[in-house]
């Protein structure tokens, strides 16, 4: 990409930041104090940090793509992107990096050649092999599903055995058992029932009311069991649903829909070993609710990257199972631009209403992405809800959302009044991840 | 269980506990209704059960609203510009980052400016943005001095968030109508209302407010109940009359010379001595008056101090304390407390019609000098006397004043206060051209923020020195710090030429040029962020943000503020 995109907005370049404590060294390293030999071109942003004594460090970003930015930093730190990237991203957005008349530096030049190199890289572990061995890979796959069936047969009966003596017993057994089992599953190559059956473990610890939670679980585990061994006789779409919860990877094959995607959330789980980062979408054409995936090693930032409230004109196709709401992005028409649309938003009675219709077509879903209009952050005890400004109704937070700073944020930017949330509404209530105020305003993060 | 929102209602109610039931207990024990005991029963249960889990997700239905909590009320004052809000994320995100060591490194210390840029939105009356309100508060929660200005900022959106969120609780005490949705000052009847039956805390803070409004009011107020008070209160309200203090509180405050509480006579006293109209200060001027005399037997005139013999009941009832702390003469003591409490202008007239300079420039007798001055300075500070303040301090580039002389540097700081902000800064740079810089940082800490162009001046030509005289600039890292804050960003293109690190002498510390160079280059890279702020802000830099810096040593704070 040779074309000169606009610069990036401060928020953007923060949203890149792999932890809070990269977030601040950026903010220090933004001014133009420690910087020498600054310049912009090329869609590449380049300059020397002398940060404490010795070599300065070299810092090149690749800016062409604000949604996979590249970088680069000479300094030994291990998280990326670092604080010099930040700093100098920081630098940029401000306006304070010279547009170069001159070519870029070599090391810049050298740098930018190496990641031309390593550019192409597929999606993850899971793509689909390539079409020189259809009958081995068919083969290979008839493997796995034999696997799958066996490890789905061998859970049945632990539920059974467990549901048999009772499950008073699981809390005296404690983790190990589930630990044990989820350790099969894996053998088994299905990822998807190790995850739930590694949550199994977790429930008799979690607090009052845990038998019925984990009945619910179980319940659930079983009917995705039953679910795979009857693959064959249930209709596509939920087969789909099935084979993606049980695990199965396949490829994104949706027809691509371009639409200008409004960023509606982005928020990270992070884990000790890997970050998972989802990106919900709006399509302000379509209507419709995307969510992206992306994945970072530890200690780093995913690739992707859409701040809030920005909108982008793009291609994304969904992968396969019940309300495809998960897409990939493809291909990029424009970079992601300010956008002042708002998701439409509905009643809590409605939000209600849409996740009963998702457990239709997937009765494993937790929860589905709402975007709730006029609605009050109330206290209710020890908790909050958000209460409809004209009805007499109200969404329970979830549990986790109730002790976040954002909460605190939408709050404050409620002051008692109505204001627009999008959020993920479920059983265990409603999670708020972005808000807009009232009448005009910017989308506000609560993640 | 954490979900509130009702299930939709059950056809057949009590399955799904039935269900619970039967799990828990095992299959073995118990199997619900329908089901029939044997191998199949778990399966069969975990059936029910998935189906009725799934009914019961797809059938929930919101909640009820609780009790809505009242609105905010409409802050009038306009948005802050988008640039400004998106540094104010910043420099509040930056709180906890810099926590580890000393400061190094050429990068600004963003959490220092937040004070400054407080000032400056102060000053021209932007509104927080409400999604920052959570961060401001908690940065206020954590630094006191951050408090006043930050809470001006929040304004009442933050009063109404705090009263959700006890980690906020401070927010209720430090600001006015914290506890309790105040009255209007104007509001009389409900002022009396609130007067008569509120809580103490209440009580004090419509006192506060009254008195901000309307001193005679608020007087007037206290002195309906004032024989039912209890002696702590009422030395709590006698402090509010500090604010507005007027030559109408005289006769109050007189009555109150005769309180039963010996802290409450003495904080009157005090008051009323910083009237130098008052019978109190008459009384007092008399008293001092004779213990101080010119005696011409010498060679030339000089002051001579005869100290009172006793603690008359009449000294202690204007406030006198009769009894001298350990290691003090009881006679020195009450002599102190007599001058300080005299006007000045008794002096000129009873020592020969001379100025104040004059008077301080007669030799003392008996090495009652120190004793002397130190009284003068205390009543000048308190009386806020600017000629006698002048005087005083004296020449800023005299021996004496960087020396232990009579008077210490916190009281010079006092001193300084009472002089316009001009005067100020061009009597500490001559102190800072005389003396250097590792006596000056108190004297900085009063004066006005940005520094005039002479102080500035003189601060960075002193720094230049210390630098040439190889030392290490972590022995002046108070100074830079203030430098950093307080120089006028117009000033940072005057240190371009110090940003280069210098040959190194033979006699310097080693290192020392690169470490002056860093220190020098985060000074400049400081200043030009503040001008930032100032432009994101909107306006000329650092206009309005006239109030001395953070590590302003207070200096007599308490004293009577300009009616």
């Amino acid at each position: 990409m040779t074309q000169q995109g606009v610069r990036w907005t401060a928020d953007q370049v923060l949203a890149l930041a792999p932890d809070a404590a990269s977030r601040s060294a950026g903010g220090r390293l933004g001014a133009a104090g420690p910087w020498s030999g600054t310049g912009t071109g090329e869609g590449a942003v380049w300059g020397l940090c002398k940060d404490s004594g010795g070599e300065p460090y070299r810092t090149v970003v690749d800016v062409a793509d604000a949604s996979a930015p590249a970088f680069a930093c000479s300094c030994p730190s291990r998280t990326a992107p670092c604080g010099h990237v930040l700093g100098l991203l920081l630098l940029w957005s401000g306006g304070e990096v010279p547009a170069a008349p001159d070519p870029a530096p070599d090391w810049v030049g050298e740098w930018r050649a190496g990641s031309a190199v390593r550019e192409g890289t597929v999606e993850g572990a899971g793509s689909a092999p390539g079409p020189a061995a259809p009958e081995a890979a068919r083969r290979r796959a008839e493997r796995r599903a034999a696997r799958i069936t066996a490890g789905a047969t061998e859970l049945e009966q632990r539920l059974a055995d467990l549901l048999r003596a009772g499950l008073a017993t699981a809390e005296q057994q404690g983790y190990g058992l589930w630990e044990e089992t989820a350790a099969r599953m894996v053998d088994a190559q299905a990822p998807g029932l190790a995850a739930r059956v590694r949550e199994l473990g977790a429930i008799p610890a979690s607090g009052p009311g845990w038998p019925v939670r984990l009945l619910e679980e179980c319940a659930l585990l079983h009917l995705l069991d039953q679910g795979w061994l009857r693959r064959e006789r249930l209709p596509d779409g939920l087969a789909a649903t099935v084979r993606s919860r049980i695990g199965l990877p396949a490829p994104a094959d949706g027809p691509p829909v371009r639409d200008h995607w409004l960023v509606l959330a982005q928020h990270d789980a992070p884990d000790p070993r890997l970050t998972t980062r989802r990106i919900w979408l709006y399509g302000t054409a379509t209507h419709r609710t995307a969510l992206l995936l992306s994945y970072g090693a530890a200690g780093r930032a995913p690739d992707l990257s859409l701040p809030v409230g920005l909108a982008l004109d793009a291609e994304v196709s969904a992968y396969p199972g019940a309300g495809r709401l998960r897409g990939a992005l493809g291909e990029q028409f424009a970079p992601p631009g300010p956008a002042s649309a708002r998701p439409p938003g509905v009643t809590t009675r409605q939000a209600a209403a849409r996740y009963g219709e998702a457990l239709r077509e997937d009765p494993w879903l937790d929860a589905v992405p709402v975007t709730l209009g006029r609605v009050v952050p109330v206290p209710d005890g020890d908790s909050w809800q958000l209460a409809d400004a004209d009805e007499d109704t109200a969404l329970p937070l979830a549990p986790a959302a109730r002790s976040r700073p954002g909460l605190w944020r939408l709050v404050a930017l409620s002051g008692g009044a109505p204001v627009t949330v999008f959020g993920e509404c479920g059983h265990q209530g409603f999670t708020p991840l972005t808000a807009w105020p009232q009448g005009e305003g910017e989308a506000v993060p609560l993640h | 269980m954490t979900r509130t929102s009702a299930p939709a209602q059950t056809p057949a109610p009590g399955v799904w506990e039935e269900l619970v039931t039967a799990a828990l207990l095992g299959t073995d024990r118990r199997t619900p209704p329908g089901i029939p005991p044997g191998p199949r029963a778990p399966a069969a249960l975990l059936d029910a059960a998935a189906a009725e889990t799934v009914r019961r997700r797809a059938g929930l239905r919101p909640a009820r609203a609780a009790r809505r909590p009242d609105p905010a009320p409409v802050d009038p004052r306009p948005a802050l510009p988008a640039a400004a809000a998106r540094r104010l994320a910043m420099l509040l995100a930056d709180r906890s980052g810099t926590a580890g060591g000393g400061r190094r490194g050429t990068a600004p210390d963003l959490k220092e400016l937040l004070p400054q840029w407080l000032a400056m939105a102060n000053a021209r009356g932007f509104v927080a943005p409400p999604q920052a309100l959570p961060a401001l508060l908690d940065a206020a929660r954590g630094r006191t001095d951050l408090r006043p200005a930050a809470l001006a900022f929040a304004g009442p959106r933050a009063l109404w968030l705090a009263r959700l969120n006890p980690d906020w609780r401070f927010v209720l005490r430090a600001m006015p109508g914290g506890d309790a949705a105040l009255p209007r000052p104007g509001d009389t009847e409900r002022v009396r209302e609130l007067w008569r039956h509120g809580l103490f805390a209440e009580r004090v803070a419509l006192l506060t407010a009254v008195r901000a409004h309307d001193p005679a009011a608020a007087r007037e107020l206290l002195a309906g109940t004032w024989p039912a008070e209890r002696a702590e209160d009422r030395l709590m309200f006698l402090d509010s009359l500090r604010t507005g203090l007027g030559p109408d509180d005289e006769p109050f405050l007189e009555q109150a010379l005769t309180d039963r509480s010996r802290n409450v006579r003495a904080t009157a006293a005090e008051l009323l001595s910083a009237l130098p109209g008052s019978a109190l200060a008459g009384r007092m001027a008399a008293r001092a008056a004779v213990c101080v005399a010119v005696d011409h037997t010498g060679d030339g005139p000089r002051l001579v101090v005869e100290a009172p013999h006793e603690c008359d009941a009449g000294m202690e009832r204007d406030g006198v304390v009769a009894r001298a702390p350990a290691g003090r003469g009881e006679r020195s003591w009450w002599f102190g407390q007599l001058a300080e409490a005299a006007p000045l202008a008794t002096w000129p007239a009873r020592l020969g019609g001379r100025t104040p300079r004059e008077i301080l420039a007669l030799p003392v007798a008996d090495d009652w000098r120190s004793e002397l001055h130190a009284a003068w300075c205390r009543a000048a500070v308190r009386q806020r006397d600017a000629e006698w303040a002048r005087a005083l301090l004296g020449s800023p580039s005299s021996p004496e004043a960087g020396g232990p002389g009579a008077v210490s540097l916190a009281e010079r700081a006092r001193l300084l206060a009472t002089l316009d902000s001009g005067e100020r800064a061009v009597w500490v740079a001559g102190f800072i051209a005389a003396h250097g810089l590792s006596e000056a940082f108190q004297l900085l800490g009063v004066c006005a923020v940005p520094w005039a162009a002479p102080l500035g001046r003189a601060v960075v030509d002193a720094l230049n020195i210390a630098r040439d005289a190889g030392s290490y600039p972590w022995s002046f890292s108070g100074v830079m710090g203030l430098a950093e804050r307080c120089l006028d960003p117009s000033e940072a293109g005057r240190l371009d030429g110090l940003l280069a690190a210098p040959e190194e002498a033979e006699d310097a510390s080693p290192g020392a040029g690169g470490y002056w160079a860093e220190a020098f280059q985060r000074l400049v890279t400081t200043l030009r962020l503040r001008a930032v702020m100032a432009e994101e802000l909107g306006g000329t830099p650092e206009a309005g943000a006239g109030e001395p810096g953070a590590a302003d040593p207070g200096p007599a704070t308490r004293g009577a503020g300009p009616a």
